[in-house]
């Protein structure tokens, strides 16, 4: 067996591959939390629970109406980003112009609310998406057996996250939007509806965090509270990244996830508390964060 | 004589009295430990403005030390409530010199992270006992004079520590340091220019805030005699935000209030509603921040000024 | 005015706290501290605690039986608090502790400081009757030294000779680990290694990759409930199944259920009863069934039996004074559909056979819920092992 520094290289790329599985679902929960910070300076803490009600959504969808999966995978953000469209015109709203931490004390309440109802309704132990038809088995890799659906889940994940990427950076959209970040008084005056531009993109926001959820299921338990330690994750990770950035919140979404992977093979232990450490020498290092801009 | 000051003597009496007409000791000391916490947590966020999402970190760092050194090392409890707060201030030194780099929403954010990194250690480290926790601490006694088995007993040590953390932030706050701190949370820019080294003044706030907050773990593994994950679970540094925001941020009876009603809530709840607790607790939050910002005693103070 | 409605008010409050904290019930009252919400919820005993109240009659001695029931959510603090809060306010005579080692040894600590008599049915760890035990524990159905003495010992005569562990990262799963691990090389195998995995984990692929990376023959899964089935389903996933041979140190028949049989069969396991042992077992299967909908496994059996068994002690020694109980607990032979000629032993082990089972293929199974063919019966002396002495109130 060929090793990397006394460890089997199949061993090494193995969790490598499981991290980068990992590191996409970072990755398109801290770009929802970027765009919605970009616009209107909320962290939304409710991420996670977005995230968990996106996966319980494909769930329910399945088992009571027969929904599949692909449609799930439209669907369930769908119906999510609308609740995050209510959620916005009914509570967040009412922050607006007052201290950012508001609005995170509210999200955090959201998220209380909504993990408890789901862990009523479905119990704590949670239960599992079977895996579509088209994706089930396994890519022999060589160096590891990959289930066929891991595989869908990095690629599907880039795809979502460079496409988010595109309309933020490249069309008339998200020109409008970046503007708005700039100077929404200045906007509005030009036209330019922007109470709705802001409903728009914290469902927007949302709606990823429950795409990821629906990509999650198939690979872990659904349950009510899945999210609420990924989003602290995720916490550390738009910290490292800075908040500013599109690009950052995705990059250093995989390379945590990569960070984690590799973590697994040299000291398994701390495996859950690498991507803080990690956070912790940024801060000393580079306060504004890798990709940061203030 | 003031009102205020009548209830206040009203509920002095009352938290005397209480254990002796038949009220469940071990609830009322879970209470004023909780109470302990808020107040603590408090002196942070609305004495000097820095909003801390990880002070489940101190208060669990605390109970765990303690919780070791009682089992494992047969230490006597005065000696291992000390080390325990110790512990917390320690920690609090090192979790806050590294988040008063950032602000705000920052802020917020990197205690959450460090005190989850907390977390871990406590499930990973061999002396926590991971999942199981610390069970069966011994009570002891105090100083080898007054024993704590008697819930009576630990009840009477455990309010006096309480009123002594209540008497000390309301020195604190009325001292001339505690006028720079509502300087900072005031306008934080012009502390700066007024020439004050805030960075130091936030620590030193920071370290005192985590410090009490470990006096308040260490009491409550005492009383229940047993450490564990829920003590350093990310929702245990929800649970006191929701405690001093329902209360009043910034007021001193607050977070008192703030933390009986929360306790009560989910001890007498839990038992009608089961698992809807959480979700209740949710709602409340949303109500907090939503309707009334400056919480009970905050509106309650507003509404009589206003008079 | 105001100020004295206020004093008023506060005393009324106080004394009405007190008045209710002061009526002791003269019922005999039964907690049932389980699971009901997580990964061993399916484990639950409530149902035929319920069953064995009915069947007494709902009284004992005369007095009414009162069931206490809480979900533990498998957090060590709730179960002992709600134990404690119980046998001060609610005049507490016996827990029945459900699943959770972790759980049960908190109890444990309230149980003798409180003297209340605390039957551990659901938990497997068998620190509970060692290290960790006390006057007032009685272990019920099986503990992990029955577990491992029964499959690790199948699989390594088997063949099955180097082994690596999955534990669940808490007192269960290193217990079972480590008494497995004493098995294995006591019948001249060998341990590679252990990964410890948190309790209910939702993704296990990093862990398998790891014991995979071990290179040995067989992957011992000391974990249970939900976390046995999620871990098994997952090594299928990713081949770990093919070159490593699964050992599932403690599966409920439920588990068997949900994997199903062309997943599971040929699993060897060890179980402390099955509802198709004998005549008895099979009545008290189908009473169950009527209310539950499902067969009842192992340790809901043991539920009912251990309930049963508690109120025949009652009745023997005439009071529910805990210390007097706990001598007839330790002298009635426990004869029943549970076990025969089964007892409590002085360190609290209830000592009955164990049997090593194993999966029925498809094909074997005749009808619904036959998933097992009797490999061996363990006797019970040999399968819980003598006193350890680690015990303090039971030295060798």
């Amino acid at each position: 067996m060929t090793e990397i520094f006394g460890f089997p290289v199949v061993v090494v790329l193995g969790q490598l591959v499981l991290g980068l599985v990992n590191g996409s679902f970072y990755a398109i929960l801290s770009l929802g939390l970027a765009v919605i910070f970009g616009l209107m300076r909320v962290v939304n803490f409710a991420h996670g629970a977005f995230y968990a009600l996106g996966a319980v959504t494909a769930l329910l969808g399945l088992k009571l109406l027969g929904v599949n999966y692909w449609a799930a995978l439209v669907l369930a953000p769908l119906v999510v980003g609308l609740l995050g469209i209510l959620v916005e015109r009914l509570l967040l709203r009412r922050l607006a112009g007052l201290d950012p931490l508001y609005g995170l004390l509210l999200t955090f309440g959201i998220a209380l609310a909504i993990e408890g109802t789901l862990q009523q309704l479905f119990g704590s132990s949670g239960e599992s998406y079977p895996v579509p038809e088209a994706l089930r088995g396994a890519l022999n890799l060589g160096f590891m057996i990959l289930p066929r659906y891991r595989a869908w889940v990095i690629v599907a994940s880039l795809a979502v996250c460079f496409g988010t990427w595109f309309v933020i950076e490249r069309t008339r959209l998200g020109a409008t939007l970046r503007a708005a970040t700039e100077n929404a008084p200045l906007l509005q005056a030009f036209g330019v509806n922007v109470p709705l531009l802001v409903a728009l993109t914290y469902g927007g926001g949302v709606a990823l965090a429950a795409l990821a959820g629906v990509l999650a299921a198939p690979v872990i338990l659904v349950n009510g509270t899945m999210g609420s330690s990924i989003v602290i994750v995720v916490f550390a990770v738009v910290v490292i990244g800075g908040m500013g950035s599109i690009l950052g919140a995705i990059v250093s979404g995989l390379l945590l996830g990569l960070a984690e992977g590799l973590t697994k093979v040299v000291y398994p232990e701390a495996s859950n508390i690498v991507v803080f450490v990690i956070m912790a020498l940024v801060l000393v290092l580079r306060p504004a964060g890798l990709f940061g801009r203030e | 004589m003031r009102p205020a000051t009548v209830a206040l003597g009203i509920a002095l009496a009352a938290a005397f009295a209480a254990p002796l007409i038949g009220v469940y000791p071990v609830f009322l000391m879970k209470l004023l430990c909780f109470a302990m916490f808020a107040c603590a947590f408090n002196l942070l966020l609305g004495f000097t403005g820095m909003l801390s999402f990880g002070h489940a970190a101190f208060f669990g760092a605390a109970a765990y030390a303690t919780g070791w050194l009682v089992t494992a090392r047969g230490w006597g409890t005065l000696p291992a409530i000390l080390a325990g707060v110790a512990a917390a201030a320690a920690l609090g030194a090192a979790i806050g010199a590294l988040a008063i780099r950032r602000r705000g929403i920052y802020f917020a954010m990197i205690t959450m992270a460090l005190a989850q990194l907390v977390y871990f250690v406590c499930l990973q480290a061999p002396f926590t006992g991971g999942e199981n926790g610390l069970q069966g601490l011994p009570r002891g006694s105090l100083a080898g004079l007054l024993p704590l088995k008697s819930d009576v007993a630990m009840y009477y040590v455990v309010l006096a520590a309480f009123l002594g953390v209540y008497a000390l932030i309301r020195r604190i706050v009325h001292s001339p340091f505690g006028q720079v701190l509502k300087a900072i949370r005031e306008n934080e820019s012009r502390a700066v220019s007024l020439g004050y080294e805030i960075e130091r003044y936030k620590l030193v706030a920071f370290v005192l805030s985590a410090t009490l907050a470990g006096l308040a773990g260490s009491l409550k593994a005492l009383v229940l005699g047993f450490v564990t994950l829920s003590d350093v679970l990310q929702a245990n540094s929800g649970e006191v935000i929701l405690m001093t925001l329902l209360g009043g941020t910034g007021t001193f009876l607050g977070p008192v209030v703030g933390a009986g009603l929360v306790v009560t809530l989910e001890e007498y709840l839990s038992d009608v509603v089961g698992g809807w607790v959480t979700v209740i607790i949710g709602a409340v939050f949303v109500a907090c921040v939503l309707l009334f910002r400056r919480g009970l005693v905050g509106e309650l103070a507003a509404l009589r000024s206003r008079r | 005015m105001a100020l004295r409605t206020l004093t008023r008010l506060a005393a009324g409050l106080l004394a009405g706290l007190g008045a209710v904290a002061a009526t002791a019930a003269p019922d005999v009252v039964i907690g049932a501290i389980d699971d009901q919400s997580g990964v061993y919820a399916d484990n639950s005993g409530i149902v035929a605690i319920k069953m064995a109240i009915a069947d007494a009659g709902g009284t004992v001695l005369g007095r009414k039986i009162t069931l206490l029931t809480t979900d533990h959510q498998n957090k060590p603090d709730i179960g002992a608090s709600k134990f404690r809060e119980w046998a001060d306010q609610n005049g507490l005579n016996v827990v029945m502790g459900g699943s959770n080692t972790g759980v049960n040894i908190a109890m444990s600590k309230v149980a003798a400081a409180k003297k209340v008599p605390l039957f551990v049915i659901g938990a497997g760890g068998a620190s509970l009757t060692n290290e960790d035990c006390t006057a007032y524990t009685v272990h019920y159905g099986y503990d992990t030294t029955a577990l491992a003495n029964g499959t690790a010992t199948t699989i390594v005569k088997g063949g099955g000779k180097s082994w690596y562990f999955l534990t669940a990262d808490y007192a269960f799963g290193t217990q079972l680990q480590t008494a497995a691990a004493k098995v294995v090389e006591a019948s001249g195998g060998k341990v590679l290694g252990a990964v410890r995995v948190p309790l209910s984990a939702s993704d296990f692929s990093s862990f398998l990759l790891q014991a995979q990376g071990s290179g040995a023959q067989v992957i011992g899964l000391a974990n249970a409930g939900e976390d046995f089935v999620n871990s098994l389903k997952a090594a299928n996933e990713f081949g770990v199944t093919k070159t490593m041979k699964p050992a599932g140190l403690l599966v409920f028949i439920n588990n068997i259920h949900a994997i199903g049989l062309e997943a599971a069969q040929g699993l060897y396991l060890t179980e402390g009863w099955y509802w198709d042992m004998n005549e008895a077992s099979r009545a008290f299967a189908k009473r169950y069934v009527e209310i539950a909908k499902r067969p009842p496994n192992m340790v809901q059996a043991a539920a009912y039996s251990a309930t049963m068994q508690y109120l025949a002690a009652v009745k023997a020694a005439g009071t529910t004074d805990p210390d007097k109980v706990m001598a007839e607990l330790k002298r009635l032979k426990i004869n029943d559909m549970f076990a025969s000629g089964g007892y409590i032993r002085r360190d609290g082990v209830m000592i009955h056979d164990m049997y090593v089972m194993q999966v029925k293929a498809p094909k074997e199974s005749k009808y619904p819920w036959d998933y097992y063919k009797l490999v061996k019966v363990i006797p019970g002396e040999e399968a819980f092992g003598p006193v350890t002495g680690l015990c303090p109130l039971a030295p060798k």
